[in-house]
């Protein structure tokens, strides 16, 4: 990672509260085209939260959001769209009734004109589905196929292809392996490699330090609504990791009495 | 499937024609109009429910289901319901009858003055569940003794009676009345009957006119909603938009579909099938009552879910409701023919809505995967 190009998104000192509640104390964050930003924290340390002020579906309270250096100020979620700022949330990515191709241009579906009528252009649809399921390595029996009939993995890898096809700069991954098992994770940390390689700067929200070492470029830890600093891929083994995310102390203590398994 | 064979999944099954057939949600319907049709052609094949007469009976009933059936079809696969449609059906018929017989004003004005009101109402429905995060089932059940007791009040009020007549009258020469209550292809049906291939009267004042002197506008609205109904939903963005939003609302928002916009759209889409539903009956009948539309809305929601749609949203067809209507009519006007007592007519519907739903919860399964 050369720091020659500047970060295609910077997140300065952001805060954000609700009501009496700091959720986030200031929380700085940059990411790079074709880095993979890892962002850890144990649950309730604000990354949702900041994840969706970064997706534009939360106004931060104080702080600047820089977007390929200029200010931001999304007023909904479609306005980080727009920008190229794609999220995939863990559960809510695709609707299961939904055949594939349906899902996949949901909300930019492609139109075909037939005199005065605006068609959905089904042909179009199913064409670049195959086609982007077969990049992504996942065979389906066709692109009407329900979504519902996909593996967990495989509906986060048509999420991750969806958001890359649309022209996705900054692609927001929430806690996308936390469900999954062993080899559908395997395959997700795959396809998060394959999109960073494309130059897409990729933010992976998680809580398990051994997906974070398999794909992260650079490492930020939340707890408590701050940043516990950010480090280099190489800088940190994974147990500092875990210590930062847990805030330290007492987790020595914990991981002593279940003999270093955590 | 143009791209590397080579890469085919051992564990992804070849499917069959039959299997593929299932995923269509109108599959049940399909067999449930094939099923109701034989059935009635052994009880009452000789009835005259097959002749022209017979055809024009149940095809009228059907396509009273069809028009409000579009309407709840739309409204359910966007995730909700408006239980408030056989109130409004009343309530737009009393409008009707007020502004144009009591008030004396153009029947064109009357009809247009009902349609704004009613979709109104509709999106105000809509609003409301929008707003309020409310299950529509509530909302739209408020809506439903709201309607109806105001359909009751406004004409008791303002002309102490509940039933409006002297619609005809008042509709005569009127350039939009006709497209509710008229009829068209008469000369057809004349040409048909010259060629001696339909039956004529063979006695009275109408002696030598064809028994079917034309198509009610009835069934070309039924017809024309479902061509258009079924045509938004599966060809068009917002047919897209319309799945999704039921299907899984946030999800739907997450990648920037209008969810809202959607739903009151839909509710007023089925405020609007409510009304045209109530103009063409206004004008059939001649007379507009404030007991009209009672239960429609459950008779609207059983031919949907019968028709593949599921009550949880995100899944159906316009087609399948509109099959479901035709078996709606085609079992309420059998039964009649076939000399059925005809409250069991109730029971018979009850069956088959039990049926048509245990059938299209495991045709869901088979298409998603689920266990």
């Amino acid at each position: 990672m050369t720091t020659e190009h500047a970060p295609i998104i910077e997140m300065r000192n952001i805060e954000k509260h609700f009501g009496s509640v700091i959720a986030l104390a200031g929380v700085s964050v940059d990411l790079f085209p074709g880095e993979c930003h890892c962002l850890l924290g144990d649950n309730g340390a604000g990354k949702s939260t900041f994840i969706k002020t970064m997706s534009g579906v939360h106004k931060p309270t104080a702080g600047e959001i820089r977007f390929e250096g200029k200010p931001l100020n999304f007023a909904d979620p479609r306005d980080a769209i727009s920008a190229g700022i794609a999220t995939v949330y863990q559960d809510l990515a695709m609707i299961p009734l939904m055949s594939v191709s349906r899902n996949f241009f949901m909300g930019n579906e492609p139109i075909r004109r037939v005199g005065p009528l605006k068609i959905f252009d089904h042909e179009y649809a199913n064409r670049v589905t195959m086609e982007e399921m077969g990049k992504m390595g996942i065979n389906l029996r066709g692109p009407d196929q329900a979504v519902g009939t996909l593996s967990g993995g495989e509906r986060q890898t048509v999420a991750i292809a969806r958001a890359v096809h649309f022209g996705a700069k900054v692609l927001i991954l929430d806690e996308p392996t936390s469900a999954l098992g062993v080899r559908q994770t395997a395959n997700v940390l795959a396809t998060v490699d394959k999109v960073r390689k494309q130059g897409i700067g990729v933010v992976f929200i998680t809580h398990n330090v051994r997906h974070a070492m398999a794909v992260g470029d650079r490492f930020t830890v939340l707890n408590r609504g701050k940043t516990l600093g950010t480090a280099q891929r190489g800088q940190i083994t994974p147990e500092e990791l875990q210590d930062l995310m847990a805030g330290g102390q007492e987790l020595v203590a914990l991981e002593g009495s279940l003999g270093g398994t955590v | 499937m143009t791209d590397t064979p080579d890469m085919q999944d051992e564990r992804v099954k070849e499917v069959s024609f039959w299997r593929r057939l299932l995923n269509r949600p109108e599959l049940a319907s399909i067999c449930g109009v094939l099923l109701v049709f034989i059935l009635f052609a052994i009880l009452a094949g000789d009835t005259g429910m097959f002749n022209s007469r017979g055809v024009l009976n149940w095809s009228n009933v059907s396509a009273q289901f069809m028009i409000i059936a579009v309407g709840a079809c739309l409204l359910m696969i966007a995730g909700e319901f408006d239980l408030s449609v056989g109130s409004m059906i009343g309530f737009a018929g009393i409008l009707i009858a007020v502004f144009g017989v009591t008030f004396g004003w153009p029947m064109w004005l009357a009809i247009i003055l009902a349609f704004v009101i009613c979709m109104s109402i509709g999106a105000l429905n809509g609003l409301i569940v929008i707003r309020t995060g409310l299950p529509s089932f509530i909302v739209t059940l408020a809506s439903l003794f709201i309607l109806r007791g105001f359909t009751i009040f406004i004409p008791q009020t303002i002309s102490n009676r509940t039933i409006i007549g002297g619609i005809p009258e008042a509709a005569e020469g009127d350039w939009l009345a006709p497209i509710f209550g008229g009829k068209v292809g008469g000369w057809f049906f004349q040409y048909l009957a010259d060629q001696g291939w339909l039956e004529t009267f063979s006695r009275g004042n109408r002696q030598g006119e064809p028994v079917v002197d034309g198509i009610p506008m009835l069934i070309i609205w039924a017809i024309g909603l479902v061509i258009v109904g079924q045509f938004v939903l599966t060809k068009t963005r917002f047919g897209n938009w319309i799945f999704s939003s039921g299907g899984d609302a946030q999800a739907a928002r997450y990648v920037g579909v209008p969810v809202n916009r959607v739903k009151i759209l839909m509710f007023m889409t089925t405020a609007f099938c409510a009304t045209v539903f109530a103009a063409v009956q206004v004008m059939e009948f001649g007379t507009a009552a404030a007991d009209r539309g009672n239960l429609k809305e459950f008779e609207a929601i059983i031919a949907v879910v019968i028709g593949g749609t599921l009550l949880t949203g995100g899944y159906g067809s316009v087609v399948g409701a509109a099959l479901g209507a035709l078996i709606f009519g085609v079992v309420q006007q059998g039964l009649f023919f076939a000399g059925v007592e005809g409250s069991l007519f109730r029971v018979f519907m009850g069956l088959i809505l039990l049926i048509a739903v245990i059938m299209n919860t495991y045709f869901r399964r088979l298409i998603t995967g689920e266990k």
